[in-house]
């Protein structure tokens, strides 16, 4: 069995913002993560390569060359095979376009059985990769699994939560699922993992190596949506300004709160 | 192909120094004097825009345009369970008639289910034109492999400019399956809407995990697909059923699926912050969970509901239904009191419809002050205990 995991790197810190002169983002570039999602998604091949037989894992990202750094870590917590997909070709991916990208990647390593992915990531936050993926892939996909209850050799069952219920489902392989937080417990790096990878080079694909090389499904090019315009969020509210000591501050308090009939 | 071409010729070390500082995604390279974009650009335009003159250019994509004057009706997906519609659906179909207004375009609706009849009849008397039900036994539980096929049958029978869906949990698994099979764009989560009189539909959306607003749009693919949050829109109002409603028939749609559904679990209700009338918002100011013990004086007089940001989420202090924001609850409390919150725009999008808001942040340098009604600067330990000290005591006078 094959069992291939997307992972990306973001961000660390969510506190980006604007410059208010010239609206530009302001970003500390350097300080990036693996996005915690796939964190748990790592750790729910491990579970399914425990409960298959012979089991290999594989992450892949998709990103530029400093991206491996996430494939590292993917590799020293546990999983057999790492690969990053980069190319400029790529640029400018919304999410139609990232997905394909990834569904020919998994295409090019071929022959997988389960692909694991996030429940969302931290900064696109759209949590529509994985799900697409699948369809590109035309297999089926379960969202926001818990649990994986049992494998089976032609199929997964698990355990996947919405919003106020939850659902058991049988998934017949080749299959997506993304994992949501709650059911699995990262494992942190191991020291030893970390050593005996010291000197392993990630392998990277790009657009050549890649089943459909036609650039225009790719990137900017292969995106339906397209960002006009950045803005920074507006308002127009009249305030009240109150700034007091402590004290007051609650007395003023307690008397907009009577005003509004609440005391 | 549309991309961004860098004039090498303008390029010298201090323009490159310019662009590398202006461009959020770190996607400018300065080598032997060659200046290239990495695959980290993502066409935010912003060094064409806003960096020096002439330096940067946006090549507009040549290829065929498609005839969007085959593509009419603004289409929203009714999402159900039990057999009851979603309200975000209704929610949905007031903004499709706020969009119309400028194109004069058809509201439809797109229902798939079994013994659907009464939510189609549903949906004539929020004013929808057309509903298009693809009613059957199959169709009892939601499969996205089978509704997908139908969806699709939909689009391709109807030809709808624009498909809006709720950004449910279901809906957020489902849409992303739509859009690639139909090869088109899909905004998750937009916050507000608006179109232009050839139909372009206007996505916007906070973006780039930052304090900014985005508005995205699909200029050559059809249909264009977004979802929003439940909440974020109005339900509208109730009118005489002026519509129709449309059987498809089934026969030749694709049943094929490799998912089965084996149970449904209910999971225990936790108090919903959507429609609670006051909420106490928590944000990072409270350093230990025990110090929410402050709160509960307040908490107590003012029946209020306790939110929090997504950080507390995070440190695992709420249950995650109790975040407010893009990806918790949009919420439209009568009266919300933020507790050290700063204000992250994700944030504001979910509730910034409410209608007092009153913030305390030691910080004047805060986002939520300028959208509040009552900004009040101060330290939440020192103002907490006065506060219960003068409830308390409101409490004895008036027992
Ligand atoms: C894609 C994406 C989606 C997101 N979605 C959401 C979402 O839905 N909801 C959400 O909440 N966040 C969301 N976030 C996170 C968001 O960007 C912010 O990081 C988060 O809202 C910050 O929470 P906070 O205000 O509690 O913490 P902070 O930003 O750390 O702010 C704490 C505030 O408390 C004040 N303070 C500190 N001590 C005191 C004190 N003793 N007394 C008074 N004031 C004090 C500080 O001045 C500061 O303003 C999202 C982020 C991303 C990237
Ligand atoms: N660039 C990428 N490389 C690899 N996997 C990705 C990438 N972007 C998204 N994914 C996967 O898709 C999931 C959902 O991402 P998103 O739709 O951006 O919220 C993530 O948790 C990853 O598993």
């Amino acid at each position: 069995m094959k069992i291939i995991s997307c992972i990306k790197q973001v961000p660390a810190s969510s506190n980006v913002d604007v410059d208010p002169d010239t609206g530009v983002l302001i970003r500390d570039g350097n300080n990036v993560k693996m996005n915690p999602y796939d964190l748990y998604s790592l750790e729910a091949s491990y579970a399914i390569q425990a409960k298959a037989k012979d089991a290999k894992t594989h992450a892949i990202t998709m990103g530029p060359p400093s991206a491996s750094e996430v494939l590292k870590e993917a590799l020293f917590m546990g999983t057999d095979d790492a690969s990053l997909i980069s190319d400029r070709a790529f640029a400018g991916a919304d999410v139609l376009a990232t997905a394909y990208t990834l569904s020919q990647m998994i295409r090019y390593i071929g022959g997988y059985d389960v692909i694991v992915c996030g429940k969302q990531t931290t900064d696109g936050d759209t949590a529509q990769v994985g799900p697409e993926i699948a369809e590109f892939l035309g297999i089926p996909h379960v969202p926001y699994v818990k649990d994986i209850i049992s494998v089976e050799h032609d199929a997964l069952i698990v355990k996947s939560t919405y919003d106020d219920y939850e659902e058991i489902v049988k998934i017949k392989t080749p299959c997506l699922i993304t994992i949501d937080k709650g059911g699995f417990v990262p494992r942190l790096p191991s020291y030893k993992r970390k050593m005996s990878f010291k000197n392993n080079k990630i392998p990277m694909v790009s657009l050549k190596d890649l089943p459909d090389q036609n650039p225009d499904h790719y990137g900017l090019n292969g995106s339906p949506t397209q960002v006009e315009e950045i803005f920074p969020p507006s308002n127009d509210m009249d305030t009240v300004t109150i700034n007091q000591t402590p004290e007051k501050t609650a007395d003023t308090l307690i008397d907009i709160l009577k005003e509004r009939r609440y005391v | 192909m549309a991309y961004i071409k860098v004039n090498q010729s303008k390029v010298d070390q201090k323009i490159a120094d310019k662009l590398q500082d202006l461009c959020p995604f770190g996607a400018f390279d300065y080598e032997d004097a060659y200046l290239s974009i990495n695959a980290a650009c993502k066409v935010c335009k912003i060094c064409v825009t806003k960096g020096p003159n002439g330096v940067c250019e946006f090549i507009e994509d040549d290829r065929p345009r498609i005839d969007k004057s085959k593509y009419k009706g603004i289409a929203v997906y009714i999402e159900h369970h039990d057999n009851k519609a979603h309200p975000v659906s209704w929610e949905l179909i007031g903004k499709a008639q706020e969009l119309a207004k400028t194109t004069k375009e058809e509201i439809q609706a797109i229902l798939v289910g079994s013994n659907v009849e009464h939510i189609a009849k549903e949906a004539l008397t929020y004013g929808v034109d057309r509903v298009f039900v693809y009613d059957k036994p199959l169709y009892h539980d939601f499969n996205v492999e089978t509704y997908t096929h139908a969806v699709e049958h939909a689009f391709k029978t109807f030809k709808s400019n624009i498909i809006l869906m709720g950004g449910t949990p279901l809906g957020r698994s489902f849409a992303p399956r739509v859009a690639a099979r139909l090869k088109t764009g899909l905004t998750a989560d937009c916050t507000m809407l608006d179109i232009k009189p050839d139909g372009d539909l206007l996505q916007i959306r906070p973006a780039f995990g930052g304090n900014i607003m985005a508005k995205i749009h699909t200029p050559n693919h059809r249909p264009q697909l977004a979802t929003i949050r439940y909440k974020m829109f109005d339900k509208p109002e109730k009118t005489e059923p002026n519509g129709k409603i449309i059987h498809v028939d089934t026969a030749d749609i694709s049943t094929q699926t490799n998912l089965e559904l084996i149970e449904i679990l209910r999971q225990p209700k936790v108090d919903d912050i959507s429609d609670a009338e006051v909420i106490i918002a928590v944000g990072r100011a409270f350093k230990k969970k025990e110090d929410l013990a402050l709160i509960e004086p307040l908490r107590k007089q003012l029946n209020a509901e306790v939110a929090c940001t997504r950080p507390l989420i995070e440190n695992g202090w709420f249950d995650p239904r109790k975040q407010i924001g893009l990806s918790g609850r949009t919420v439209k409390p009568k009266l919300i009191i933020n507790l050290g919150i700063s204000g992250a725009v994700q944030f504001i999008e979910g509730m910034k419809d409410s209608e007092c808001i009153i913030s305390i942040n030691s910080d004047d340098d805060n986002k939520l002050f300028e959208l509040s009604h009552y900004a009040i600067k101060g330290d939440i330990y020192d103002i907490l205990p006065h506060l219960n000290d003068r409830l308390e005591s409101i409490l004895k006078g008036a027992s």
